[in-house]
């Protein structure tokens, strides 16, 4: 519980065409224990998935406890110029990690 | 689905699921959810292997036919597990950011269940599918 989050791996492309869909695939290793097992250890939930682009939201997932351990999620953005995407991931417990990605529009 | 008989059918065939020993609330978390009112089952896909050997990472797609456009766009999407121990399993609020109203993530599934996805469009209207999954090994409570 105490272990800091991990480090999220994004894929997201380099460089994308001007309002063509593109994907982004996120995974973040965390056991997204409900506590709700036989002998399980204490609750430990991610509870949101944040993204961003240029400051303004995509997409906020909120995580419930049929989110599998390791969430993976994939989606389409579509940009219309070169944009920073933020993703931040945030547990029960109020801690966060944040990770950015920059797509570069032809 | 442009058939007006067969649309109506449809949509008496979902409102008539049995949820035999559903998730114990699984009908408040609906409702909390996206409120009361009716669904219609076209323009959404939900798609869940038949079946999953680990019910603890089942690959779930859901995607809604939408332009993703200011005017028209899929403003939340939510999925429940009829027979979990708990119904939720996420809330995607979508944006026309997104260019598509596709979600792709993996789920816990404790046993053979259906599962929900219910799509809420920017005009108001909600969209309503449902998917099988047979499990080999249950993945909530293993």
């Amino acid at each position: 519980m105490s272990a800091p989050l991990a480090t999220p791996r994004l894929r997201v492309p380099r460089s994308a065409r001007r309002g063509e869909a593109f994907e982004i695939r996120c995974l973040m290793t965390h056991p997204m224990e409900t506590g709700l097992r036989p002998d399980a250890p204490p609750r430990d939930m991610l509870n949101r998935l944040l993204v961003r682009v240029e400051g303004q939201v995509a997409l906020d997932a909120t995580l419930r406890n049929g989110t599998a351990a390791n969430p993976y999620h994939v989606f389409f953005l579509r940009l219309e110029r070169s944009s920073e995407i933020e993703f931040i991931w945030s547990d029960e417990g109020g801690r966060s990690v944040r990770a950015t990605a920059r797509v570069t529009i032809a | 689905m442009s058939n007006p008989r067969l649309r109506r059918r449809a949509l008496l065939t979902l409102l008539a699921l049995p949820w035999p020993a559903a998730a114990a609330g699984l009908q408040e978390a609906i409702r909390d959810a996206v409120g009361e009112g009716a669904f219609t089952e076209a323009g959404i896909t939900l798609a869940l292997p038949a079946t999953a050997e680990n019910g603890g990472q089942v690959p779930l797609t859901v995607q809604v036919e939408s332009p993703q456009t200011e005017a028209l766009h899929v403003t939340a999407i939510h999925i429940f597990a009829t027979r979990n121990p708990t119904p939720g399993v996420a809330s995607f609020r979508l944006t026309p950011l997104l260019a598509r109203a596709e979600v792709q993530t993996r789920i816990r599934l404790a046993e053979h269940q259906q599962v929900i996805a219910i799509a809420v469009m920017s005009d108001g209207t909600r969209r309503r599918a449902v998917a099988e999954a047979r499990v080999s090994t249950g993945g909530c409570l293993a």
